[in-house]
């Protein structure tokens, strides 16, 4: 088909095709922009065809890639046109030249809302088209209630129906106020009763958009989402346009999936048994078909259906099957298939209970870390990086070292990084750790951040029996002839230390050390050096008697630095040389490094900071699980003393005092990390134990996650066979009446429980806990300072629940009230608790609920912290930049205003972070700040005492380094400032730690550290050696 | 939800850019940029999805011709496979078996019709009929015009 009538514009694009090379193109195009510009100056000699003709060829050339900085105002005027051709010409190139933050838009919000309001359906539908696709805040301000209008008109026909949901979806993004919750939710119920399936896939877009910020005002939408879909799945009453490849709407049975997702989970019997019919049929009924398109379409809906199985944590057979289904996907031929099959598998790593049939697949996806596609290789590497356990460690990170040799160069890096963390959570044994670090360097130096080395250095100095294993490691490696750096540094260490633990060994005398790594000092950087100079010294403190040549060597080498350029450099080599003349006093100056205080692994942090990926977060999980019976497994556990150091400290996991904690071993680390090299003074390392025992004790009340916190020492309940069998004998004592049924808690709960709590306060409805027998719902309502909470306890028995007990231990600044709780809750009944708050004062103290029943001759006791936050007591305000400036400066200063740099922050990008901010109740409100890597946000506070309060939050951003920001709040009252900004930085700096460990090591012989250790087994390892 | 779709050729010429989360003019050319140079190169027989700075690009070839859309990484990416798809057979209904010269000098009317398709990066129209219907009711209008602006002056096509 030709483009009949625009004769000049073909003849352009012929010329531009015909040019033969890109000067010439070039050539051509510029002299059609001067002459577009001209024709634009004297417009009045302009007929409308030909204003349309010349936007088109701007279209055209800005589509080439030139710049096109002019002309804007014609393309924007056509749409006030009164002509369709023109006015179509002018909506569909102005939505494709601008985007939403070009001031000229702001020019024609009047003639759009005029062909909004207006008759013409025609007009309507361009309107609606350009806005959904570029309109930006002012015209969601100026125009939703408008698109409303058309969304639920029932005398506008479906084609601007469908345009105004989609419209409205886009101004609802922009923004969430124009759509008002109160109204809308019997609105989307209706509109979800639409027959006519374009208008309902659009609707359901809309409706995945308003359910997944406020899925409480939609439940009523529920039971039509899932006829819906039945609808679709059983091919009833579908016209046949609406089928593809004899697929009705697969489509809209995707959306319609996604949209279930966001309920946490279905109540109503009817409709569940419905909805999993359907599931059960989608994931039966899928078969590989040759025809392509049939095949995607078949698989996109199988593929959301098995996302929303796992979601609704479906029986166990069901899961399975799933696991199967995918089991087979990552074998087959069809990469697409091979891709999505890894992919969801990686999801499925959250789901209880099905990791060991993962592990079943372990060598296929192995041999998919081989694909030839690298899009393959990523997810086979974070899946085998999420199942790895102790069971299979050794095996993966082996693989991983191997693919290292081939690996993509993009990739080297996260390969490295993760098998280094594998191999620091699981390894079998602690030579096996050092093996693979040390290859890891040696094969990707590059790539191995100081982290790392800083690591395993930390591993042996804790660790005497591997420090003879290492160094004649270390002096293995130096034999190679072309070595990396870090290698260097790290060998150098080692050997500085341990070398004399190797003298008697061939090739290890002091001198043959100091020769092998003298040979590096000349290629190696300043930090380097500085390492080798710490290593001399050592040596020759350990060259006894002294060896005068040896000697000799040293101090002429010392005596050359001590003219350096680096300052460092230049002192150690002073320092060095006068304290190696006196002799013994050099012993103590340079004796052995201490100990390294527990802490958690630096790695560790970085992995979880890095990835916000579900895949690695699931991983982390996983593996902060299986820690304690890793540590169990290499070590030999030999309590200090009799009785259990406050083992519910290590269950308290407060986020705010997890950060701290982790941060504080990150910058210890650092400064450990200098000392060392110093390697001069013995520093005494502030321990941060006595801290810790203060938080124990403040926070004792609330030691709380899961069910298995032990009341009185002597109860402490184990799963891990081995180390109760290790334990001493009154420890091992309760599990040989482990098999009778009123141990305290034998019942575990089926959801993360910690992690429930981490979703209830950015959230106001969802499962607080589970287990067998009962599962604890809550709803919430905020107004001001007060808030109205709804318990829900459902028995899943049939039989009841007895000896029912609930009992609510608020912090100082919180006023509670829980109405009665039966004592019995009658089989498959649901008994809801009202619960009455009122906010005194601006704190981060959590309220804990004590909640206990009795099942059978089994006793359950969970404390469980409630959702009850500052945040919650926040109401987003917008604060127009007139408003704004005055208050901010009025605000100055400590303690009214606190600023803050954060680093390790969870990368997130400004829309992330903005979304997170309206999850908090912050209204992020653009403008005020001109710097667009700069975030603003309002908000109001509400307590008894200091009722509504004002509070104003800047985020200044770095691009290039989103792993760190500067924080600066501001509000009337310095606690809820202050309180402010750590709830804030509790949820940027880190998902606070997911899961406790199930079950918690029975002692803790190097006494109370951080909870934050207990994350780690490296550290738990250290401290238990 | 879809942030942009893109057709490039394989000798990286754009034949088409529709943009539904706000880029920056020098983004959307970075952007076409690192595409261009990311897409092509792939090798035929691998799967249609190429992770992307924490987005996922959907892509599928047709003869010279990619056709990319960028989504958010949780998207459904077969979902997306079949967008293009459906919006290729809509293509081809319209032009007549398509080929890459008539969306070269029927640009405009790929807008149209993307248009028809997807609305704030999500689809808005599943049925090929629908959408068919309304564009060829668009198309009356426009050509109604036309005829009229050639009987008032056949110079000004000339004029170029």
């Amino acid at each position: 088909m030709a483009l009949s009538g625009m004769r000049g514009l073909s003849v352009f694009i012929s010329d531009v095709r015909n040019c033969q090379n890109k000067e010439q193109e070039r050539l051509r195009v510029d002299k059609e922009l001067g002459n577009i510009r001209t024709r634009f100056k004297n417009e009045k000699g302009l007929s409308p065809y030909e204003k349309k003709k010349y936007v088109w060829k701007m279209l055209y050339i800005y589509m080439l890639g030139y710049d096109v900085d002019f002309g804007h105002t014609e393309a924007v005027s056509l749409i006030s046109a009164p002509k369709y051709p023109e006015k179509q010409v002018g909506y569909i190139v102005t939505s494709c030249l601008l985007n939403e933050n070009h001031d000229f838009l702001r020019m024609v919000i009047n003639t759009v809302r005029n062909d909004i309001v207006g008759r013409n359906e025609t007009f309507q539908c361009l309107a609606l088209t350009m806005v959904g696709n570029i309109g930006g805040k002012e015209f969601s301000e100026s125009l939703a209630p408008d698109v409303q209008k058309l969304l639920i008109s029932s005398s506008c026909r479906p084609l601007v129906r469908k345009k105004a949901a989609l419209c409205l979806l886009r101004l609802y993004r922009k923004n969430p106020d124009v759509v008002n919750v109160d109204g809308w939710s019997d609105r989307m119920s209706q509109l979800l009763d639409e027959r006519d399936l374009g208008v309902l896939t659009s609707v359901m877009s809309l409706f995945v958009a308003l359910v997944s910020s406020n899925i409480e005002a939609y439940w009523n939408c529920l039971p039509k989402c899932v006829k819906i879909l039945e609808r679709l799945a059983r091919n009833q009453d579908v016209p046949q346009e609406y089928t593809y490849y004899g697929i009705p709407s697969p489509w809209l049975q995707v959306k319609t999936m996604r949209a279930l997702q966001y309920f946490p989970t279905i109540e109503d019997p009817n409709t569940r048994r419905a909805l999993f019919e359907v599931l059960q049929r989608i994931l039966m009924g899928t078969d590989v078909v040759k025809n392509v398109n049939k095949n995607n379409a078949a698989h996109a809906v199988l593929f959301e259906a098995l996302a929303l199985v796992m979601h609704l944590d479906a029986e166990k057979e069901m899961m399975s099957q799933c696991v199967a289904l995918l089991g087979k996907f990552i074998a087959v031929r069809e990469p697409n298939i091979r891709y999505l099959g890894l992919e969801n598998m990686t999801r499925m790593l959250l789901v209880s209970d099905v990791q060991d049939i993962i592990k079943r697949h372990q060598a296929q996806i192995i041999t998919s870390l081989k694909d030839p596609d690298i899009s393959i290789r990523r997810r086979a590497l974070d899946l085998l990086y999420g199942m790895c356990d102790v069971t299979n460690a050794k095996d993966i990170v082996e693989e991983l070292l191997q693919y290292l040799n081939t690996a993509d160069f993009v990739m080297r890096e996260e390969l490295a990084l993760k098998a280094a963390i594998l191999a620091e959570k699981f390894a079998p044994d602690l030579s096996w750790y050092v093996d693979v670090i040390l290859q890891l360097i040696d094969k990707a130096g590059d790539f191995v951040s100081d982290d790392i080395w800083y690591r395993v250095v930390q591993f042996v100095t804790n660790n005497e029996d591997l420090q003879p294993y290492a160094a004649a490691k270390a002096r293995e490696y130096l034999e190679k002839p072309a070595l990396h750096e870090t290698m260097v540094k790290v060998s150098a260490y080692l050997l500085g230390e341990y070398s004399h633990l190797l003298a008697r060994r061939p090739g290890c005398s002091p001198k043959e050390i100091f020769a092998i790594i003298n040979e590096k000092l000349p290629t190696v950087a300043t930090s380097t050096v500085a390492i080798l100079l710490s290593t001399y010294a050592k040596i020759l403190m350990h060259n006894l008697p002294p060896d005068p040549e040896l000697q000799e060597q040293i101090w002429s080498i010392f005596r050359k630095y001590e003219s350096y350029i680096d300052v460092e450099i230049q002192q150690r080599a002073v320092e060095y040389f006068s304290l190696s003349r006196k002799g013994a006093a050099l012993v103590d100056v340079l004796a052995e490094m201490p100990k390294f205080p527990e802490r958690q692994s630096a790695l560790l942090k970085k992995a979880e900071d890095a990835e916000v990926d579900t895949a690695e977060q699931s991983a982390i999980k996983i593996r902060s699980q299986q820690q304690t019976s890793n540590a169990l497994v290499v070590t030999d556990q030999r309590p200090a003393n009799g009785s259990l150091p406050v083992s519910q400290l290590g269950l308290v996991r407060m986020p705010s005092q997890n950060m701290e904690a982790s941060t504080q071993g990150q910058a210890s680390s650092r400064e450990q990390g200098m000392t060392d090299e110093n390697g001069s003074i013995n520093k005494v390392v502030p321990q941060d134990a006595p801290s810790a025992d203060l938080l124990g004790d403040l926070l004792g009340p609330l030691a709380i996650e899961g069910p298995q916190v032990p009341t009185v020492p002597g109860e402490q309940k184990d799963k891990n066979l081995l180390s109760a069998l290790e334990a001493t004998p009154e420890e091992a004592g309760p599990l040989a009446l482990a098999t009778v049924d009123d141990q305290p808690n034998s019942v575990q709960p089926i959801v993360n429980i910690a992690e429930r709590f981490n979703a209830l306060c950015l959230k106001d409805s969802g499962v607080l806990y589970e287990d067998p027998h009962i599962q604890i719902g809550i709803k919430a309502e905020w107004r001001a300072h007060h808030g109205r909470l709804v318990l829900f306890l459902g028995n899943k028995n049939t039989s009841p629940l007895v000896s029912v007990r609930a009992l609510i231990l608020p912090p100082t600044n919180l006023k509670m009230e829980l109405s009665m709780v039966p004592e019995t809750i009658p089989p498959r009944a649901q008994v809801q608790c009202p619960l009455e708050v009122v906010n005194l004062q601006a704190s981060r103290d959590l309220a804990v609920l004590d909640f206990s029943y009795k099942f059978g001759t089994a006793v359950v006791n969970v404390k469980l912290r409630l959702p009850v936050v500052l945040n919650k007591f926040l109401q987003p305000i917008l604060v127009s930049a007139e408003e704004f400036f005055p208050q901010w400066k009025s605000l100055s200063g400590p303690p009214l205003k606190l600023q803050e740099v954060l680093r390790g922050v969870k990368p997130l990008s400004l829309p992330e972070m903005a979304n997170l901010f309206t999850s908090l109740h912050l209204a992020v409100t653009p403008g005020i700040d001109a710097n667009p890597n700069n975030l603003v946000a309002c908000t109001t506070f509400y307590s008894e005492s200091t009722r509504a309060m004002l509070c104003l939050i800047r985020v200044e951003t770095d691009p290039s380094d989103r792993t760190q920001l500067r924080i600066t709040i501001a509000s009337g009252d310095p606690t809820l400032t202050f309180e402010l900004k750590e709830c804030i930085k509790e949820h940027l700096v880190s998902i606070p730690m997911q899961t406790p460990p199930p079950a918690v090591s029975p002692v803790q012989p190097q006494s109370p550290v951080t909870p934050a250790a207990y994350n780690d087994p490296g550290a738990m390892l250290a401290g238990l050696l | 939800m879809i942030h942009f779709v893109i057709l490039i050729s394989r000798q990286g010429k754009v034949r088409l850019t529709k943009w539904y989360s706000p880029y920056q003019q020098k983004e959307r050319s970075t952007v076409i940029r690192e595409l261009s140079g990311l897409i092509p190169t792939r090798g035929p027989k691998l799967c249609n999805f190429v992770e992307w700075k924490g987005y996922k690009v959907v892509y599928r070839r047709y003869a010279s011709l990619y056709f990319c859309i960028c989504i958010d990484p949780d998207d459904n990416e077969l979902e997306i496979l079949e967008i293009i798809h459906h919006f290729v057979e809509i293509l081809d209904r319209y032009f007549g078996s398509v080929c890459e010269l008539d969306l070269i000098f029927n640009f405009h009317k790929a807008y149209y019709i993307l248009d028809e398709i997807l609305i704030a990066g999500e689809l808005q129209e599943s049925s090929k009929k629908t959408v068919a219907r309304l564009i060829a009711a668009q198309d009356s209008p426009v050509e109604t015009a036309k005829e009229e602006a050639s009987s008032i002056s056949n110079m000004m096509s000339q004029a170029m």
